[in-house]
């Protein structure tokens, strides 16, 4: 490792006793990360599959129910986690390279694009609910819909409800890595939890890219 | 012992930045695609360009095109677990549907 500046204390990394070096580390906790999100696909892909066969079932009444959600909002939230991934892979890029300072102002901006979509998402939320297109029996929407609207709505909140939580668990990580960061515990040596967090994001990611067509553009 | 960035692929910044129009671009065509009525076609388009899409998040951002292929090993033993369960779904359901519309 480089002890070109010894006038700053310079994190080191130990790797863990049961790890024979920190090449073993990183790629076992990588492994165990995909590991994880192997059963994120199959959980997500429940839900998928019970919605695309409901709209096969029921596809004009899903036509019909996704005409209530604003593919403007749907569009620009894409663009928002698209953007967002870039920063996450680039604030890995730039530990891989040891800039610091770019590392955390990557960290920052992928935070705050999870606040924008969060943002986004709650007005949609507030949106559907004043005006009663909840899932199943709550739905209580003022002029005569389609019999299965309400069953669109409710794999609406439950697809976008669990993608949400995930973008608010990710968004915490997301504030432990810049936590670390600041200390400079990330380096060309070590960015092992970079690494992981941004598998995380980046599925929540790519569920999103299923999600937007699926439920804002199908009819 | 320490983890030197010479033993793991760096994917080129220029990759990455050509990865996001290339999702951006991708986002737009499938805005546009949807404004045309092309029926069950409509469907197959989207989850088409989609598909694409996941490919560049995951062979570039997730970085499995110069990993270790035991990560790619990973993320296809769960499509195909995924396939699966909609296979035996789907089954299950229209069979059952087209019988006795049970639904």
């Amino acid at each position: 490792m480089s002890t070109s500046n010894t006038t700053t204390q310079e994190y080191v990394h130990h790797v863990a006793h049961h790890f024979d070096s920190a090449e073993e580390e990183y790629r076992t906790s990588k492994f165990g990360l995909w590991v994880f999100l192997m059963t994120e696909i199959l959980m997500f892909g429940g839900l998928f599959v019970g919605y695309i066969i409901f709209r096969g079932i029921y596809s004009e009444a899903f036509a019909e129910a996704s005409k209530f959600l604003d593919w403007r909002l749907g569009a620009i939230n894409t663009v928002v986690l698209i953007f967002s991934s870039l920063t996450m892979v680039l604030s890995i890029y730039y530990a891989q390279h040891n800039q610091k300072a770019k590392v955390l102002l990557n960290l920052y901006i992928t935070f705050f694009c999870g606040v924008i979509f969060m943002c986004i998402k709650a007005y949609e939320y507030a949106h559907k609910i004043h005006e009663g297109l909840l899932p199943g029996h709550m739905f209580h929407y003022s002029e005569q819909v389609a019999a299965h609207a309400p069953l669109y709505f409710s794999f609406y909140f439950c697809m976008t409800g669990m993608h949400g939580i995930h973008v608010m668990v990710g968004m915490g990580f997301i504030l432990w890595l810049i936590r670390r960061a600041h200390r400079g515990e990330f380096s060309s040596n070590y960015f092992t939890p970079l690494e992981c967090v941004g598998l995380f994001w980046h599925l929540v990611d790519l569920i999103w890219i299923y999600l937007f067509p699926l439920l804002y553009l199908v009819g | 012992m320490s983890l030197k960035s010479e033993e793991h692929h760096i994917i080129p910044l220029k990759s990455f930045i050509g990865v996001f129009f290339a999702l951006l671009f991708l986002t737009v065509l499938t805005v546009v695609a949807a404004q045309f009525n092309m029926g069950e076609w409509n469907t197959v388009v989207a989850m088409l360009i989609a598909s694409i899409k996941a490919f560049f998040v995951l062979a570039y951002f997730m970085h499995l095109k110069v990993d270790d292929k035991v990560f790619l090993v990973c993320f296809l033993l769960a499509v195909f677990f995924l396939i699966v369960m909609y296979a035996f779904s789907v089954v299950d359901i229209y069979t059952r549907v087209g019988v006795s519309n049970i639904l």
